[in-house]
């Protein structure tokens, strides 16, 4: 962030222009012999929207690998122009990138790449979130049979539900890490992502799991989170998703000082 | 809320299981997972996406891109790439990449 030593209204003229590639060279900016200042603002100019390009792209491979690079640097440079870095830290920008994929006209044939961009925002929000320990199995066999209905659960800061009305996470599983492309059934899915030690990790959700871990990841207690999953899907194999989520590192511990009727 | 109350034996059944489940999987011992950290993680803090900051044309390159004209209609070319012209989609919801030809 900038000083307040006086500097901040040159930076605010020098900036000013940096994302409109038609707005004139500020006025007030010099070199020392005087030469070429239009060039040498210009290739500034092209190298914040470039690396900042760079910047999405890295944040976001998946898309650009379905979208082709072609089509994903040209929308990123419209993003970029409508949404400029309010932080130094490059790992923060993009924030609004699947929204902004959501309404982008050119991608409206591709309903589903907004939710595929969610998916991999959570990835690396995951990754960049705080250690905390994960929730031993242990703890949980610890509790009286009639504690477990009102066990409630603290999540593991890297611990993200994504819900989507498309088949985000085949899509963004098949695109993550460059793997096979096959054909793709028409269908919601939801994600979890959680991460352990160093490792983000993306796990496919069955049906009225979502609504189980969410309840959960917000408070609820066992009971209440169990109901929520079951009626959502009558189905749904609780001890499984039980097994899966700690597995997985969803939970950091179980919060006994609330977990009372 | 009007949920059905879940019962306390299902619920000690469903924890017993999951209990189960992960206990069949097996824990890794202290030096199995060291091994799975040398084998395909390492720790390495804050270098995610550092450097971006760099001359992003690349070398050698006059940085290309310093036009002023943006990306217009007609100019917009449309890779096929990933798993778009396989998604299986009904309706309106093609994954095709085609180009599109309004607004050009």
């Amino acid at each position: 962030m900038l000083q307040n030593d006086g500097t901040a209204p040159i930076a605010a003229s020098f900036a000013g222009a940096l994302l409109r590639p038609n707005e004139p060279v500020p006025q007030d900016i010099t070199s020392h012999h005087g030469a070429g200042l239009i060039e040498r603002y210009n290739v500034y100019r092209n190298n914040v929207t470039v690396s900042l390009i760079n910047a999405v792209a890295s944040i976001y491979p998946a898309v650009q690998r379905i979208t082709g690079e072609d089509f994903f640097r040209a929308m990123a440079r419209f993003y970029i122009r409508a949404h400029p870095p309010r932080s130094p830290l490059l790992f923060a920008y993009g924030r609004e990138f699947p929204d902004f994929i959501e309404a982008y006209e050119y991608a409206s044939s591709m309903p589903w790449l907004a939710d595929v961009a969610r998916i991999e925002r959570a990835w690396l929000d995951a990754y960049h979130a705080a250690d905390a320990a994960h929730l031993a199995p242990d703890m949980l066999s610890e509790i009286a049979p009639e504690g477990l209905g009102a066990l409630r659960f603290r999540p593991h800061p890297a611990t993200r539900i994504l819900r989507s009305a498309y088949p985000a996470v085949t899509i963004f599983s098949m695109n993550h890490n460059g793997g096979e492309v096959s054909a793709v059934e028409d269908r919601p899915e939801d994600a979890l992502v959680t991460r352990r030690d160093d490792e983000v990790m993306v796990t496919h959700l069955d049906s009225g799991a979502a609504d189980f871990l969410q309840a959960l990841i917000a408070g609820e207690t066992l009971g209440t989170a169990a109901a929520l999953g079951l009626e959502a899907n009558p189905n749904l194999d609780l001890s499984r998703l039980i097994a899966v989520a700690l597995d997985a590192g969803a939970f950091s511990s179980l919060d006994m000082e609330t977990s009372h009727d | 809320m009007s949920k059905a109350a879940i019962s306390t034996a299902l619920l000690a059944g469903v924890i017993t299981s999951a209990l189960s489940t992960l206990a069949a999987a097996g824990p890794l011992t202290k030096a199995e997972a060291d091994a799975a950290v040398a084998a395909h993680k390492e720790k390495c803090f804050g270098v995610a996406l550092k450097g971006q900051n760099d001359c992003a044309a690349g070398p050698g390159t006059t940085c290309q891109g310093t036009s002023t004209k943006d990306f217009q209609g007609n100019a917009w070319k449309f890779v096929q790439g990933g798993t778009c012209v396989s998604l299986q989609l009904p309706g309106d919801r093609k994954g095709s990449l085609k180009p599109l030809t309004r607004d050009m």
